[in-house]
Protein backbone atom coordinates (compact mmCIF):
# COMPACT_ATOMS: atom_id res chain seq x y z
CA UNK A 1 0.00 0.00 0.00
CA UNK A 2 1.46 3.00 -0.90
CA UNK A 3 0.11 6.78 -0.39
CA UNK A 4 0.96 9.54 -3.15
CA UNK A 5 0.81 13.58 -3.01
CA UNK A 6 0.68 14.85 -6.36
CA UNK A 7 1.03 18.37 -6.97
CA UNK A 8 -0.25 20.08 -10.37
CA UNK A 9 0.07 23.85 -11.12
CA UNK A 10 1.00 24.00 -15.18
CA UNK A 11 -2.09 26.62 -15.71
CA UNK A 12 -4.32 28.57 -13.38
CA UNK A 13 -5.21 25.97 -10.57
CA UNK A 14 -3.38 24.73 -7.84
CA UNK A 15 -4.07 21.37 -7.29
CA UNK A 16 -2.96 19.35 -4.49
CA UNK A 17 -4.08 15.51 -4.74
CA UNK A 18 -4.00 12.51 -2.49
CA UNK A 19 -4.36 8.92 -3.54
CA UNK A 20 -3.93 5.49 -1.91
CA UNK A 21 -2.54 2.76 -3.93
CA UNK A 22 -3.26 -0.75 -2.34
CA UNK A 23 -1.43 -3.94 -3.89
CA UNK A 24 -4.27 -4.55 -6.15
CA UNK A 25 -3.50 -1.65 -8.09
CA UNK A 26 -6.61 -0.19 -8.09
CA UNK A 27 -6.30 3.79 -6.63
CA UNK A 28 -8.64 5.23 -4.13
CA UNK A 29 -9.20 9.12 -4.22
CA UNK A 30 -8.31 10.66 -0.93
CA UNK A 31 -7.78 13.89 -1.47
CA UNK A 32 -8.30 16.48 -4.29
CA UNK A 33 -7.79 20.33 -3.11
CA UNK A 34 -8.12 23.05 -5.49
CA UNK A 35 -7.24 27.22 -5.31
CA UNK A 36 -7.94 28.49 -8.90
CA UNK A 37 -7.09 32.08 -9.85
CA UNK A 38 -9.23 32.21 -12.98
CA UNK A 39 -11.28 35.31 -11.06
CA UNK A 40 -7.77 37.34 -10.96
CA UNK A 41 -7.59 36.38 -15.25
CA UNK A 42 -11.55 37.04 -16.22
CA UNK A 43 -10.77 40.32 -16.91
CA UNK A 44 -7.98 39.91 -18.94
CA UNK A 45 -10.11 37.33 -21.21
CA UNK A 46 -7.24 34.40 -20.60
CA UNK A 47 -4.87 33.35 -18.26
CA UNK A 48 -2.14 35.53 -17.50
CA UNK A 49 1.13 33.59 -16.96
CA UNK A 50 2.44 35.93 -14.03
CA UNK A 51 -0.48 36.44 -12.37
CA UNK A 52 -0.96 32.38 -12.04
CA UNK A 53 2.75 31.89 -10.90
CA UNK A 54 2.24 34.33 -7.79
CA UNK A 55 -0.56 32.87 -7.13
CA UNK A 56 0.65 29.51 -7.12
CA UNK A 57 3.25 30.40 -4.89
CA UNK A 58 0.57 31.93 -2.37
CA UNK A 59 -1.20 28.74 -2.63
CA UNK A 60 0.64 25.93 -2.78
CA UNK A 61 1.72 25.28 1.33
CA UNK A 62 -2.28 26.19 2.42
CA UNK A 63 -3.65 23.40 -0.58
CA UNK A 64 -0.77 20.69 1.20
CA UNK A 65 -2.75 21.17 4.52
CA UNK A 66 -5.69 21.28 3.50
CA UNK A 67 -5.20 17.77 1.19
CA UNK A 68 -3.33 16.80 4.42
CA UNK A 69 -6.49 17.44 6.54
CA UNK A 70 -8.54 16.26 4.10
CA UNK A 71 -7.22 12.70 4.37
CA UNK A 72 -6.49 12.04 7.90
CA UNK A 73 -2.96 12.13 7.36
CA UNK A 74 0.33 14.12 8.07
CA UNK A 75 3.27 14.50 6.04
CA UNK A 76 4.56 11.36 7.59
CA UNK A 77 2.30 8.85 6.14
CA UNK A 78 3.17 9.98 2.50
CA UNK A 79 5.09 7.33 0.71
CA UNK A 80 5.89 9.27 -2.28
CA UNK A 81 5.37 12.96 -4.31
CA UNK A 82 4.19 13.19 -7.84
CA UNK A 83 4.11 16.57 -9.67
CA UNK A 84 3.44 17.38 -13.15
CA UNK A 85 6.79 18.26 -14.59
CA UNK A 86 4.77 19.77 -18.22
CA UNK A 87 3.65 20.73 -20.27
CA UNK A 88 2.43 23.89 -19.25
CA UNK A 89 3.23 27.56 -18.34
CA UNK A 90 6.81 27.86 -17.40
CA UNK A 91 7.02 29.82 -14.49
CA UNK A 92 3.42 28.26 -13.05
CA UNK A 93 5.35 24.69 -13.75
CA UNK A 94 8.61 25.84 -11.92
CA UNK A 95 6.28 26.43 -8.41
CA UNK A 96 4.56 23.22 -8.49
CA UNK A 97 8.00 21.25 -9.43
CA UNK A 98 10.30 23.49 -6.87
CA UNK A 99 7.61 22.65 -4.05
CA UNK A 100 7.66 18.93 -4.63
CA UNK A 101 11.55 18.75 -4.57
CA UNK A 102 11.03 20.08 -1.37
CA UNK A 103 8.65 18.46 0.21
CA UNK A 104 9.89 15.09 -0.79
CA UNK A 105 13.35 15.51 0.03
CA UNK A 106 12.03 16.74 3.16
CA UNK A 107 9.66 13.89 4.27
CA UNK A 108 12.66 11.61 2.68
CA UNK A 109 10.42 10.08 -0.24
CA UNK A 110 10.89 9.89 -3.75
CA UNK A 111 10.17 12.04 -6.27
CA UNK A 112 7.97 11.32 -9.63
CA UNK A 113 7.72 14.21 -12.35
CA UNK A 114 5.14 13.38 -14.61
CA UNK A 115 3.47 14.45 -17.57
CA UNK A 116 0.13 16.21 -17.41
CA UNK A 117 -1.47 14.84 -20.32
CA UNK A 118 -1.14 11.19 -19.14
CA UNK A 119 -2.18 12.52 -16.05
CA UNK A 120 -5.30 13.73 -17.14
CA UNK A 121 -6.19 9.78 -18.40
CA UNK A 122 -4.93 8.36 -15.48
CA UNK A 123 -7.43 10.23 -13.16
CA UNK A 124 -10.31 8.26 -14.59
CA UNK A 125 -8.78 5.35 -12.45
CA UNK A 126 -10.05 6.77 -9.05
CA UNK A 127 -13.26 6.70 -10.08
CA UNK A 128 -13.68 3.76 -12.65
CA UNK A 129 -10.93 1.51 -11.74
CA UNK A 130 -8.13 -0.45 -13.83
CA UNK A 131 -8.00 1.06 -17.44
CA UNK A 132 -8.03 -0.82 -20.47
CA UNK A 133 -6.12 -0.04 -23.64
CA UNK A 134 -8.14 3.42 -24.67
CA UNK A 135 -7.95 6.09 -27.14
CA UNK A 136 -7.74 9.46 -24.90
CA UNK A 137 -9.68 13.05 -26.37
CA UNK A 138 -8.31 15.16 -24.37
CA UNK A 139 -9.66 19.04 -24.51
CA UNK A 140 -9.24 21.94 -22.45
CA UNK A 141 -8.28 25.48 -22.16
CA UNK A 142 -4.28 24.27 -23.04
CA UNK A 143 -4.84 21.09 -25.48
CA UNK A 144 -6.83 19.25 -27.77
CA UNK A 145 -5.17 16.10 -28.13
CA UNK A 146 -6.08 12.59 -29.17
CA UNK A 147 -3.85 9.75 -27.56
CA UNK A 148 -3.54 6.24 -27.89
CA UNK A 149 -2.91 4.78 -24.29
CA UNK A 150 -2.08 1.35 -24.20
CA UNK A 151 -1.04 0.95 -21.01
CA UNK A 152 -1.04 4.09 -18.28
CA UNK A 153 2.71 3.57 -16.85
CA UNK A 154 3.80 2.97 -20.48
CA UNK A 155 4.40 5.37 -22.86
CA UNK A 156 1.71 7.33 -25.15
CA UNK A 157 1.21 7.99 -28.49
CA UNK A 158 0.03 11.29 -29.76
CA UNK A 159 -2.07 10.54 -32.72
CA UNK A 160 -3.31 14.20 -33.49
CA UNK A 161 -3.47 17.74 -32.15
CA UNK A 162 -5.05 21.11 -32.59
CA UNK A 163 -3.06 22.63 -35.44
CA UNK A 164 -3.93 26.42 -34.44
CA UNK A 165 -6.66 27.33 -31.03
CA UNK A 166 -7.20 24.58 -27.97
CA UNK A 167 -11.02 23.17 -27.82
CA UNK A 168 -11.14 25.61 -24.89
CA UNK A 169 -9.57 28.79 -26.28
CA UNK A 170 -12.26 28.80 -28.89
CA UNK A 171 -15.30 29.03 -26.17
CA UNK A 172 -13.08 31.48 -24.41
CA UNK A 173 -13.00 33.53 -27.43
CA UNK A 174 -16.59 32.60 -28.85
CA UNK A 175 -18.24 33.71 -25.46
CA UNK A 176 -15.96 37.12 -26.05
CA UNK A 177 -17.93 37.82 -29.32
CA UNK A 178 -21.65 36.99 -27.35
CA UNK A 179 -20.84 39.09 -24.57
CA UNK A 180 -20.73 36.12 -22.23
CA UNK A 181 -17.82 35.89 -19.52
CA UNK A 182 -14.64 34.16 -18.83
CA UNK A 183 -13.98 31.30 -19.03
CA UNK A 184 -16.48 30.84 -21.82
CA UNK A 185 -17.13 26.96 -21.51
CA UNK A 186 -20.00 26.88 -18.81
CA UNK A 187 -21.37 29.92 -20.07
CA UNK A 188 -21.85 29.03 -23.57
CA UNK A 189 -22.95 25.42 -22.47
CA UNK A 190 -25.57 27.42 -20.38
CA UNK A 191 -26.83 29.40 -23.14
CA UNK A 192 -26.76 26.78 -25.60
CA UNK A 193 -29.47 25.13 -24.09
CA UNK A 194 -32.46 27.57 -24.63
CA UNK A 195 -31.03 27.45 -28.53
CA UNK A 196 -31.49 25.77 -31.62
CA UNK A 197 -28.23 23.46 -32.40
CA UNK A 198 -28.95 23.61 -36.19
CA UNK A 199 -30.19 27.52 -36.56
CA UNK A 200 -26.18 27.71 -37.99
CA UNK A 201 -24.65 25.71 -40.12
CA UNK A 202 -20.74 26.55 -38.91
CA UNK A 203 -18.00 25.12 -40.48
CA UNK A 204 -16.15 21.60 -39.12
CA UNK A 205 -12.50 22.31 -39.50
CA UNK A 206 -10.08 19.47 -41.08
CA UNK A 207 -12.49 16.86 -41.99
CA UNK A 208 -12.43 16.90 -45.64
CA UNK A 209 -11.22 13.55 -47.10
CA UNK A 210 -7.82 15.07 -47.56
CA UNK A 211 -7.33 16.55 -44.27
CA UNK A 212 -5.10 15.24 -41.47
CA UNK A 213 -7.23 12.53 -40.01
CA UNK A 214 -6.40 13.32 -36.42
CA UNK A 215 -5.93 17.06 -35.95
CA UNK A 216 -8.20 19.75 -35.02
CA UNK A 217 -8.57 23.33 -36.08
CA UNK A 218 -10.79 25.62 -34.29
CA UNK A 219 -9.45 29.09 -35.61
CA UNK A 220 -11.79 29.11 -38.99
CA UNK A 221 -15.19 28.16 -36.97
CA UNK A 222 -13.80 31.24 -34.75
CA UNK A 223 -13.96 33.61 -37.75
CA UNK A 224 -17.15 32.26 -38.83
CA UNK A 225 -18.64 33.19 -35.98
CA UNK A 226 -17.08 36.42 -35.55
CA UNK A 227 -18.17 36.81 -39.48
CA UNK A 228 -21.36 35.80 -38.72
CA UNK A 229 -22.07 38.01 -35.19
CA UNK A 230 -20.79 41.08 -37.20
CA UNK A 231 -23.42 40.65 -40.42
CA UNK A 232 -26.11 40.74 -37.69
CA UNK A 233 -25.63 44.42 -36.70
CA UNK A 234 -26.65 44.17 -33.31
CA UNK A 235 -29.38 41.57 -32.39
CA UNK A 236 -27.43 38.61 -32.15
CA UNK A 237 -29.25 35.39 -31.23
CA UNK A 238 -26.85 34.50 -28.55
CA UNK A 239 -28.95 31.22 -27.74
CA UNK A 240 -28.34 29.90 -30.88
CA UNK A 241 -25.38 31.00 -31.71
CA UNK A 242 -24.20 28.94 -28.73
CA UNK A 243 -25.79 25.97 -29.83
CA UNK A 244 -24.92 25.79 -33.25
CA UNK A 245 -20.90 26.72 -32.50
CA UNK A 246 -20.38 24.07 -29.26
CA UNK A 247 -22.63 21.90 -32.03
CA UNK A 248 -20.04 22.52 -34.53
CA UNK A 249 -17.06 21.66 -32.00
CA UNK A 250 -18.14 18.92 -30.36
CA UNK A 251 -19.21 16.93 -33.71
CA UNK A 252 -15.40 17.44 -34.63
CA UNK A 253 -13.74 16.02 -31.59
CA UNK A 254 -16.53 12.96 -31.31
CA UNK A 255 -16.36 12.30 -34.91
CA UNK A 256 -12.59 12.16 -35.12
CA UNK A 257 -12.24 10.20 -31.40
CA UNK A 258 -14.46 7.48 -32.53
CA UNK A 259 -12.50 6.79 -36.17
CA UNK A 260 -9.14 7.08 -34.10
CA UNK A 261 -10.45 4.53 -32.13
CA UNK A 262 -12.07 2.62 -34.68
CA UNK A 263 -8.96 2.86 -36.92
CA UNK A 264 -6.11 1.75 -33.93
CA UNK A 265 -8.56 -0.73 -32.57
CA UNK A 266 -9.25 0.26 -28.91
CA UNK A 267 -12.73 -0.62 -27.66
CA UNK A 268 -12.60 1.87 -24.95
CA UNK A 269 -12.48 6.05 -25.43
CA UNK A 270 -11.25 7.99 -22.56
CA UNK A 271 -12.82 12.00 -22.75
CA UNK A 272 -10.72 14.09 -20.25
CA UNK A 273 -9.65 18.34 -19.85
CA UNK A 274 -11.54 20.96 -18.42
CA UNK A 275 -13.92 20.95 -22.09
CA UNK A 276 -14.78 17.13 -21.08
CA UNK A 277 -17.60 18.77 -18.28
CA UNK A 278 -19.32 20.18 -21.74
CA UNK A 279 -23.06 18.73 -21.36
CA UNK A 280 -23.26 18.73 -24.80
CA UNK A 281 -19.85 16.64 -25.35
CA UNK A 282 -20.08 13.86 -23.11
CA UNK A 283 -23.84 13.57 -24.89
CA UNK A 284 -22.59 13.00 -28.46
CA UNK A 285 -19.97 11.08 -27.05
CA UNK A 286 -21.81 8.51 -25.55
CA UNK A 287 -24.19 8.71 -28.53
CA UNK A 288 -21.78 7.88 -31.14
CA UNK A 289 -19.58 5.59 -28.90
CA UNK A 290 -22.36 3.72 -28.22
CA UNK A 291 -23.89 3.48 -31.94
CA UNK A 292 -19.78 2.28 -32.56
CA UNK A 293 -19.75 -0.19 -29.93
CA UNK A 294 -17.07 1.43 -27.76
CA UNK A 295 -17.07 2.27 -23.85
CA UNK A 296 -17.25 5.78 -23.36
CA UNK A 297 -15.36 6.79 -19.65
CA UNK A 298 -15.73 10.35 -18.37
CA UNK A 299 -13.98 11.32 -15.48
CA UNK A 300 -16.52 13.60 -13.25
CA UNK A 301 -16.24 17.26 -13.82
CA UNK A 302 -14.06 17.57 -10.75
CA UNK A 303 -11.75 15.56 -11.82
CA UNK A 304 -11.57 16.41 -15.77
CA UNK A 305 -10.48 19.72 -15.62
CA UNK A 306 -6.43 20.59 -14.38
CA UNK A 307 -6.55 18.98 -10.48
CA UNK A 308 -3.45 17.20 -8.12
CA UNK A 309 -5.75 14.10 -7.84
CA UNK A 310 -4.49 13.32 -11.56
CA UNK A 311 -0.86 13.94 -10.40
CA UNK A 312 -1.25 11.60 -7.97
CA UNK A 313 -3.25 9.28 -9.83
CA UNK A 314 -0.62 8.19 -12.45
CA UNK A 315 1.96 8.56 -9.77
CA UNK A 316 0.82 5.96 -7.99
CA UNK A 317 0.11 4.12 -11.28
CA UNK A 318 4.15 4.65 -11.85
CA UNK A 319 4.97 3.57 -8.06
CA UNK A 320 2.92 0.18 -8.47
CA UNK A 321 4.72 -0.84 -11.55
CA UNK A 322 7.96 -0.05 -9.95
CA UNK A 323 8.96 3.15 -12.29
CA UNK A 324 12.18 4.35 -11.30
CA UNK A 325 11.91 8.11 -9.61
CA UNK A 326 12.79 11.03 -10.85
CA UNK A 327 16.13 13.13 -9.85
CA UNK A 328 16.08 16.41 -7.33
CA UNK A 329 17.53 18.14 -10.47
CA UNK A 330 14.63 17.64 -13.15
CA UNK A 331 13.55 20.60 -15.07
CA UNK A 332 9.97 21.76 -15.23
CA UNK A 333 9.00 21.34 -19.08
CA UNK A 334 6.88 23.53 -20.91
CA UNK A 335 6.69 21.83 -24.07
CA UNK A 336 7.35 18.20 -22.54
CA UNK A 337 6.17 15.79 -25.46
CA UNK A 338 3.72 13.47 -24.18
CA UNK A 339 5.62 10.37 -25.21
CA UNK A 340 7.63 11.23 -22.09
CA UNK A 341 5.48 10.01 -19.22
CA UNK A 342 7.86 10.32 -16.28
CA UNK A 343 10.95 12.28 -16.22
CA UNK B 1 21.22 26.64 16.23
CA UNK B 2 21.35 25.21 12.31
CA UNK B 3 19.73 27.58 9.89
CA UNK B 4 19.64 26.80 6.20
CA UNK B 5 19.85 29.64 3.98
CA UNK B 6 18.92 30.34 0.02
CA UNK B 7 18.32 32.92 -1.93
CA UNK B 8 17.21 32.73 -6.09
CA UNK B 9 16.74 36.19 -6.28
CA UNK B 10 19.83 36.80 -8.37
CA UNK B 11 21.39 34.86 -10.96
CA UNK B 12 23.59 33.18 -8.55
CA UNK B 13 21.68 30.08 -6.59
CA UNK B 14 23.04 29.85 -3.18
CA UNK B 15 22.13 27.51 -0.40
CA UNK B 16 24.41 27.57 2.46
CA UNK B 17 24.04 25.93 6.12
CA UNK B 18 24.54 28.13 9.33
CA UNK B 19 25.44 27.24 12.68
CA UNK B 20 24.71 29.79 15.59
CA UNK B 21 26.03 32.24 12.84
CA UNK B 22 29.14 30.60 11.46
CA UNK B 23 28.64 28.88 7.57
CA UNK B 24 29.64 25.34 7.64
CA UNK B 25 28.63 24.46 4.27
CA UNK B 26 27.54 26.87 0.80
CA UNK B 27 26.94 26.79 -2.48
CA UNK B 28 26.93 29.24 -4.89
CA UNK B 29 26.19 28.31 -8.69
CA UNK B 30 25.15 30.66 -10.84
CA UNK B 31 22.85 30.08 -14.01
CA UNK B 32 19.79 32.19 -14.06
CA UNK B 33 17.79 29.79 -16.46
CA UNK B 34 18.20 26.71 -14.08
CA UNK B 35 17.20 27.75 -10.66
CA UNK B 36 14.57 25.55 -10.50
CA UNK B 37 16.93 22.41 -11.70
CA UNK B 38 20.17 24.28 -9.48
CA UNK B 39 18.46 24.79 -5.74
CA UNK B 40 17.60 21.38 -4.37
CA UNK B 41 20.70 19.63 -5.20
CA UNK B 42 22.33 22.43 -3.60
CA UNK B 43 20.51 21.88 -0.53
CA UNK B 44 21.57 17.77 -0.73
CA UNK B 45 24.98 18.83 -1.20
CA UNK B 46 25.48 21.42 1.50
CA UNK B 47 23.65 18.81 3.87
CA UNK B 48 26.24 16.11 2.64
CA UNK B 49 29.10 18.15 3.40
CA UNK B 50 28.09 19.09 6.62
CA UNK B 51 26.65 15.41 7.65
CA UNK B 52 23.41 16.62 8.81
CA UNK B 53 19.96 15.93 7.81
CA UNK B 54 17.42 18.22 6.75
CA UNK B 55 15.28 17.09 10.03
CA UNK B 56 17.65 18.93 12.03
CA UNK B 57 17.16 21.97 10.89
CA UNK B 58 15.90 24.69 13.22
CA UNK B 59 15.23 27.38 10.95
CA UNK B 60 14.80 28.30 7.26
CA UNK B 61 15.61 31.93 6.17
CA UNK B 62 14.94 32.67 2.44
CA UNK B 63 15.96 35.57 0.20
CA UNK B 64 12.48 37.43 -0.83
CA UNK B 65 13.85 39.54 -3.55
CA UNK B 66 13.45 41.69 -4.38
CA UNK B 67 14.67 39.64 -7.78
CA UNK B 68 12.79 38.96 -11.13
CA UNK B 69 9.82 36.88 -10.59
CA UNK B 70 10.21 33.26 -11.95
CA UNK B 71 14.09 33.00 -10.22
CA UNK B 72 12.67 34.25 -7.21
CA UNK B 73 9.90 31.95 -6.75
CA UNK B 74 11.65 28.83 -6.66
CA UNK B 75 14.19 29.72 -3.48
CA UNK B 76 10.33 30.92 -1.86
CA UNK B 77 8.07 28.28 -2.68
CA UNK B 78 11.30 25.85 -1.97
CA UNK B 79 11.83 27.87 1.54
CA UNK B 80 8.11 27.34 2.13
CA UNK B 81 7.50 23.58 1.56
CA UNK B 82 10.91 22.69 3.62
CA UNK B 83 9.53 24.72 6.34
CA UNK B 84 6.41 23.71 6.33
CA UNK B 85 7.54 19.67 5.68
CA UNK B 86 9.74 19.85 8.43
CA UNK B 87 7.78 22.01 11.02
CA UNK B 88 9.85 25.10 11.39
CA UNK B 89 9.71 28.75 11.35
CA UNK B 90 10.57 30.20 7.68
CA UNK B 91 11.79 33.98 7.99
CA UNK B 92 11.72 35.93 4.76
CA UNK B 93 14.55 38.82 4.39
CA UNK B 94 14.92 41.54 2.25
CA UNK B 95 17.80 40.28 -0.23
CA UNK B 96 19.50 43.33 -0.77
CA UNK B 97 19.84 43.76 3.33
CA UNK B 98 21.70 40.11 3.18
CA UNK B 99 24.05 41.72 1.10
CA UNK B 100 24.47 44.68 2.62
CA UNK B 101 24.86 42.76 6.13
CA UNK B 102 27.64 40.47 4.73
CA UNK B 103 29.77 44.12 3.04
CA UNK B 104 29.39 45.23 6.45
CA UNK B 105 30.58 42.09 8.38
CA UNK B 106 33.78 42.44 6.50
CA UNK B 107 34.73 45.21 7.72
CA UNK B 108 33.30 49.03 8.73
CA UNK B 109 32.73 51.48 5.89
CA UNK B 110 33.55 55.35 6.59
CA UNK B 111 29.90 56.20 5.02
CA UNK B 112 27.07 54.79 3.27
CA UNK B 113 26.46 51.82 0.98
CA UNK B 114 24.30 51.12 -2.22
CA UNK B 115 22.74 47.69 -2.80
CA UNK B 116 22.03 47.55 -6.23
CA UNK B 117 20.93 44.20 -8.43
CA UNK B 118 19.34 43.69 -11.93
CA UNK B 119 15.86 44.08 -12.22
CA UNK B 120 15.94 43.36 -16.11
CA UNK B 121 14.15 45.46 -18.75
CA UNK B 122 16.81 48.31 -18.42
CA UNK B 123 15.83 48.65 -14.33
CA UNK B 124 17.21 47.74 -11.18
CA UNK B 125 16.56 47.32 -7.66
CA UNK B 126 18.42 49.19 -4.88
CA UNK B 127 18.75 49.98 -1.62
CA UNK B 128 20.93 52.52 0.30
CA UNK B 129 22.30 51.75 3.49
CA UNK B 130 23.88 53.64 7.01
CA UNK B 131 27.77 52.80 7.60
CA UNK B 132 26.29 49.87 10.20
CA UNK B 133 23.84 48.54 7.77
CA UNK B 134 20.71 49.53 8.75
CA UNK B 135 18.38 50.36 5.55
CA UNK B 136 18.16 54.35 4.53
CA UNK B 137 15.81 53.80 1.53
CA UNK B 138 14.37 51.44 -0.89
CA UNK B 139 14.14 48.57 -1.94
CA UNK B 140 13.18 50.55 -5.30
CA UNK B 141 12.90 49.22 -8.76
CA UNK B 142 13.88 52.10 -11.85
CA UNK B 143 15.86 52.94 -14.30
CA UNK B 144 19.85 53.21 -13.31
CA UNK B 145 19.81 57.03 -14.54
CA UNK B 146 16.90 57.75 -12.27
CA UNK B 147 19.23 56.05 -9.69
CA UNK B 148 22.15 58.14 -10.80
CA UNK B 149 20.23 61.03 -10.31
CA UNK B 150 19.48 60.08 -6.35
CA UNK B 151 22.75 59.74 -5.87
CA UNK B 152 24.54 63.12 -4.70
CA UNK B 153 21.25 62.62 -1.68
CA UNK B 154 22.68 59.20 -0.78
CA UNK B 155 26.20 59.89 0.13
CA UNK B 156 27.76 56.49 -0.38
CA UNK B 157 31.22 55.38 -0.31
CA UNK B 158 30.56 51.90 -1.91
CA UNK B 159 28.57 49.77 -4.21
CA UNK B 160 27.55 46.18 -4.06
CA UNK B 161 25.43 43.52 -5.80
CA UNK B 162 25.07 42.45 -9.30
CA UNK B 163 24.82 45.55 -10.50
CA UNK B 164 27.52 47.94 -8.63
CA UNK B 165 29.62 48.94 -11.37
CA UNK B 166 28.87 51.90 -13.37
CA UNK B 167 28.15 54.13 -10.43
CA UNK B 168 31.45 55.68 -9.65
CA UNK B 169 32.03 53.69 -6.51
CA UNK B 170 34.42 50.85 -4.55
CA UNK B 171 32.55 47.17 -5.81
CA UNK B 172 31.62 44.93 -3.07
CA UNK B 173 30.46 41.36 -2.85
CA UNK B 174 27.23 40.85 -5.64
CA UNK B 175 25.32 38.41 -4.43
CA UNK B 176 23.25 37.49 -0.78
CA UNK B 177 26.06 35.20 1.26
CA UNK B 178 24.00 32.23 3.67
CA UNK B 179 25.97 34.15 6.43
CA UNK B 180 24.31 37.70 5.20
CA UNK B 181 20.77 36.28 5.05
CA UNK B 182 20.87 34.63 8.49
CA UNK B 183 22.51 37.73 9.81
CA UNK B 184 19.09 40.32 8.92
CA UNK B 185 17.04 37.17 9.58
CA UNK B 186 14.69 37.83 13.15
CA UNK B 187 15.44 34.25 14.14
CA UNK B 188 13.93 35.09 17.35
CA UNK B 189 11.04 36.39 16.64
CA UNK B 190 8.06 34.34 15.11
CA UNK B 191 8.23 34.62 11.59
CA UNK B 192 5.67 37.02 9.44
CA UNK B 193 4.03 36.39 6.68
CA UNK B 194 6.37 34.71 3.58
CA UNK B 195 5.65 37.45 0.64
CA UNK B 196 7.83 38.12 -1.95
CA UNK B 197 9.03 41.66 -2.73
CA UNK B 198 7.77 41.89 -6.54
CA UNK B 199 7.98 45.53 -6.35
CA UNK B 200 6.29 45.48 -9.88
CA UNK B 201 2.62 44.66 -10.66
CA UNK B 202 2.46 41.75 -13.11
CA UNK B 203 2.00 43.21 -16.84
CA UNK B 204 -1.47 43.33 -17.36
CA UNK B 205 -1.67 42.67 -21.19
CA UNK B 206 -4.13 40.24 -21.94
CA UNK B 207 -2.08 37.97 -24.00
CA UNK B 208 -3.08 37.19 -27.39
CA UNK B 209 -2.64 33.53 -27.63
CA UNK B 210 -2.52 30.86 -24.48
CA UNK B 211 0.30 28.84 -24.45
CA UNK B 212 -0.28 25.58 -27.35
CA UNK B 213 0.90 22.14 -25.35
CA UNK B 214 2.59 20.06 -27.36
CA UNK B 215 1.04 17.19 -29.02
ZN1 LIG C 1 -4.97 20.05 -18.43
Amino acid sequence: MTIVLGIETSCDETGVGIVRMPDSGVPELLANEIASSVEEHARFGGVVPEVASRAHLQAMVPAVHRALTTAGLTGRDVDAVAVTAGPGLAGALLVGVAAAKAYAAAWDVPLYGVNHLAAHVAVDTVQHGPLPPALALLVSGGHSSILAVPDLAGPVTPLGSTIDDAAGEAFDKVARLLGLPFPGGPWIDKAAREGDRNAIRFPRGLTGPRDAKHDFSFSGLKTAVARYVESLDGDVPVADVAASFQEAVTDVLTLKAVRAAQEFGMDTVLLGGGVAANSRLREMAEERCTAAGLTLRVPRPGLCTDNGAMVAALGAHLVHTGAQPSDLGIPANSSMPVTDVLV
Amino acid sequence: MLVLALDTSTPAVTAGLVRDGVTVAERVETDARKHGELLMPAVQAVCAEAGVALRELDAVVVGAGPGPFTGLRVGMVTAAALGDALGIPVHGVCSLDAIAAAVVADGPLTGNLLVVTDARRREVYWAAYEAEGARLSGPTVESPDALRERLPGLRLVAAAGTMADGFGLPVHEATPSPAGLVAVAPLHSAPGPLEPLYLRRPDAVPPGERKRVAR
